[in-house]
Parts: C-alpha cells; structure tokens; sequence
C-alpha cells in the first residue's frame, strides 16, 4: 500500500522524463534476455539469431538500400489502402447513420459482406488482379472499411438525442447540428475505429505481400525464408512491429489534438 | 461544508462587478420600451400519446412577466404542458398563443440536464444560445455579458466537464438568457443539484428574472420551491388544473418564514390528498 502509494509521488515529479521510457523497459527486458541466451549458446542461432546478428542483416540491408526501398513500398500500398477504404468506411458510416434510407439500403449487403474473411478472398483477387499494386491495394482497403464504417456509424447512432435536440430548439441548421454535435460527439468512436483500422492494414498487407508480391516487407521476409535467412526474417518481424507501434502512437496523438474536452485526455 | 464554501465565493462574484451588473441592467432597460414578458394564452389543451391522453384540456392565460410554476406528482403531464409551450411538440388539440407572434430566439427552455456541449468552450456553449444571431459581430460580447450575468465571467475558456454541476447549470442559463428571451421555460432545471446550490440557483432564477422580465415558467416537483419563486402556483393533476393559487408576497422572500410554509403547506395538502384518493 505505501510502496504503491509512495511511487508515483516520487518517481514522477523528480524525473519526468523516467515516465515516458517505463513502457520500454519491458520490450528492451526481452532483447537483453535474448541477446543473453543467444550468446551463452542456450538458443541455437538457427532457431533465432541474436540481436546484434538481426541488427547486422538490418545494417547490411539498409547500405544496399534494400530494406529502405521495401519499407517504403510497403508504407505507400498501405497508406492507399487505408485511405481508399477508410474513406470510403468512413462515407458509408456517415451515410447509413444519418439516413435510414441509406441505411435500410445498404447495410445488410455490407453485413454480409464483413462476414467473409476478407484474407479468404486473396485467391479470387490474385485471379481478378494478377499479383498487380492493385490486388494489394483492394485487400488492404477491404480490410481497413469494416472497421471505420461500423464505429462511424456506431458514433453517430449514439450521438446523444437530447443534445441533438438542444441544437435544434437552439436553431441549428443541419449542417451546423452535424458540424458542431453530431460529428464531434461521433469522433471518440471513429478514433476506435481508427485504431483499429491501423492493426488490420499492417495485417493485411503483410499477409498479402507474402502470398504475392515482387516487394516490400512481406515479399522481403518470404525471399529470405527461401534462402533461410533466418536474421532476415526476424528482422521483418520487428520492423512489423515497430510499424504497428507509429501507427498506433500517430492515431493515439491524433486522438489527443482533437478529442481535447474528453475528461480521459485531459492533463491534471 | 467545503462546498457551500466554493460556491459562495462564486456567487459572491456579481456582487463584487456590481458596476457590470448596473450597466447591463441599464442597457436592457434602454432597449425594452414596454415590459419585455409576453403574456400567454391557452385554451382547450389537450395531448395523447397513442390511447394514454396525459393533458385533457387545459385553459390558462399567464400575464407578461408573471412567474408560473407547475407542481404535480409524476406523470401528471406537467412536463407536457412546457414542452407544448415551448413548441417542442404539437398539442393534439386546443391553441396556445403568445400576445404577439414570438421569433424563434423569444422562448428558451432550461432542462433538468445542462445540455452542453462538450466538446465546445463555455463561452462556445453560451453562443450557441444566440441562434440564428450566432454570426453576428458582437456574439461573443452578447455571450461575455451573459456569462457574467449568472457568476461565471471567469470560466469562459474552461470544457464543461471541469465544471460542477451548478455550474454546468449555471452556462445553460446563460444560454437560455443570452438571447434574452421572452418567455423562459424551465423544466425542473434544479432537480439534480445538492440543496445549498440549488438554493443559491433559485436567487440567480430570481435576479434574472427581475432583471430581464421575461415570463417565466418554471416545472417543479418542490413545492417549497415553487412558493418561493413563483408570483402564481399551478397543481396539475390528472391532466388538469386542479389549483391555481397566487403567492402574493413581496420579494424578497424570506425562506423558511411563516406565510411561505403555510401556503406550501396547503398545496401538499392538496396533492397529498389527491393521491389518496386515486389510491
């Protein structure tokens, strides 16, 4: 109870700076460890290739500019896909939940449609699209769409009925009543989905570089396994992660700038 | 303890800018003419929602700037009756009319919840209040003016949800005045506060009131309350008027004193004794 107690109050305001790195401890922990059993002989390096050995093949890459080159491509298909079915997730959502018109016309189809797992649709996409940009682009913005669309429309479906009737009686037009309550009280939700919307692109698009690409991380990763570079492999693995770390702190610093009222994001 | 400490140095406020308040009165004085209440007539009132009939006509004519209030048990149809006022619905039959045709920013309504937005300032909050006025070049002066009208001038760049509750109930006062409005309908705007804050809301009710002489119509379920503030108490019961009683006692009133603990006494009575008989 008063270790507890007595942390924050003394760890925090003498060294602030000591705040932002305690998430890291855990992920630096498990390379320390790693690096541990991999030196002593205790994990074979054919099994995983220590930490240093996974930063030499990030080193050797990065000078032949092929790592650089692969992320890139990899960072652009995504970021087409997400804004292409975010976009257009995000426009059925405002749709569907300001009309019930739309909604009753639309929102079934799309239902059904969620329900398959978009992944199972790579070899219909490969015979449609060849193993072309455009086959990547269309699993990414599939998989990025459901979850922008339903956390819209949740958003505005809940947006509070008695604020939306202040606006009214206050005589708001419509476009003042979705500008100025609908959409701001929708955004926590989008942000939601959002977030979400991030893990499935990286998802997606790894598994899609994977089964057919000619670059980027996925096909990087598949080469290597060919030619049994293992550090390669576990390279790619934590560039993933790292990448799904800045999406994630991008949307959370997004959230931050624009959700300011939210009494969770308010500074004390 | 602590908070009837933090509020009264809140509420101490307008008195400390006693000189804004003076200019402010002086500026509505300028610009009423005549008084600025409008009266309100209704008659034959009637609301049904499907087979349940909650108002079976109602007939009624409020005087310009008289302060009604509307006591009844729950589910008596009072709350019905101002939503009907206030043009939030449309009656089923009968007619309410105001004494000249009212423009949309001449009714406000005060809800028991403050209804901020809050994802907007205080300030922002209090603006919204202008309606179609919004735009204009002295909105935020208008919205200034209010908000140091009901105490709060220093909380103009605050979210709400840093707010008391008073408070939060105070910027929608704010709003609802800042339009100056002509008649004011309140439904059961204190209901959810702690008794010392809604003590000191009464007297800000009071002070506008007074100040601004708008109509007032104000739904409560507190009796002590109503006596309190109202120049007229109104019993609903079962859809109809079943009292009408005047409070003619000179203001300001003196809480807990003998002439308003009788008459508060008299109307429990009355809606006590209604309730036995349903029974």
């Amino acid at each position: 109870m008063s270790l507890i107690d007595s942390l924050p109050r003394v760890g925090a305001p003498k060294l602030p700076k000591v705040d932002g790195l305690i998430p890291w401890i855990v992920p630096l922990a498990i390379v320390l460890i790693w690096q541990l059993a991999c030196v002593t002989g205790y994990v074979p390096s054919r099994v995983l290739p220590a930490p240093t050995d996974v930063a030499l093949a990030g080193w050797k890459l990065l000078l032949s500019g092929e790592l650089v080159r692969n992320i890139w491509v990899s960072f652009w298909r995504a970021s087409i896909g997400f804004v292409i079915g975010g976009g257009i997730g995000f426009a059925f959502g405002l749709a569907n939940g300001l009309s019930q018109l739309s909604a009753k016309l639309t929102d079934t189809t799309l239902q059904m449609v969620r329900n398959i797992p978009h992944l199972a649709l790579i070899p219909l996409v490969i015979l449609w699209f060849g193993i072309d940009e455009s086959a990547k682009l269309f699993l990414v913005a599939l998989g990025v769409f459901f979850p922008i669309y339903l956390n819209t429309l949740h958003g505005i479906r809940t947006v509070d009925p008695q604020l939306i009737e202040m606006g009214r009686i206050y005589g708001m037009t419509d476009g003042e009543l979705f500008r100025r309550v609908i959409f701001p009280g929708a955004l926590p939700s989008i942000f939601v989905g959002l977030r979400f919307a991030l893990g499935i692109m990286w998802l997606t698009l790894i598994v899609a570089e994977t089964i057919a690409a000619s670059s980027g991380l996925g096909y990087m990763a598949m080469q290597a396994r060919e030619f049994m570079l293992i550090d390669v492999v576990v390279l790619s693995i934590l560039i993933y992660a790292l990448l799904g770390k800045l999406a994630d702190s991008a949307s959370r610093a997004l959230e931050r700038l624009t959700l300011s009222w939210h009494p969770a994001f308010q500074k004390k | 303890m602590q908070e009837a400490l933090r509020f009264q140095s809140v509420d101490a406020e307008p008195i400390d800018r006693a000189d804004i308040v003076v200019q402010a009165r002086q500026l509505r004085r300028g610009s009423e003419g005549a008084t600025r209440g409008l009266s309100l007539t209704i008659r034959g009132l009637r609301k049904s929602f499907g087979d349940n009939e909650v108002l079976r006509g109602i007939d009624l004519h409020i005087p310009s700037g008289q302060f009604v209030a509307i006591v009844g048990r729950s589910g008596c149809g009072k709350s019905t009756l101002l939503r009907l006022v206030a043009g939030l619905d449309a009656p089923t039959a009968g007619s309410i009319a105001f004494g000249e045709q009212p423009r949309a920013q001449d009714v406000r309504v005060m809800f028991q919840e403050p209804r901020l937005l809050p994802w907007a300032r205080v300030l922002s909050n209090v603006e919204v209040g202008l309606g179609r006025e919004r735009s204009s070049a002295d909105a935020q002066a208008r919205a200034e003016r209010a908000l140091v009208e009901v105490g709060l001038g220093d909380k103009r760049g605050e979210w709400p949800a840093v707010l008391s509750g008073g408070q939060k109930q105070r910027v929608a006062l704010a709003r609802a005045l800042v339009s100056q409005p002509r008649v004011l309908a309140f439904d059961e705007p204190l209901g959810a506060l702690d008794a010392l804050t809604r003590i000191s809301m009464q007297q800000l009710l009071e002070r506008v009131w007074r100040d601004q002489g708008f109509t007032a119509i104000l739904v409560t379920h507190d009796v002590a309350e109503a006596v309190a503030l109202a120049d007229r108490v109104l019993v609903i019961e079962d859809g109809r008027i079943a009292q009408d009683v005047t409070i003619d006692l000179p203001r300001p009133r003196r809480r807990g004193s003998a002439e308003l603990a009788a008459l508060e006494g008299e109307i429990l009575k009355h809606l006590l004794e209604g309730s036995e008989d349903t029974q």
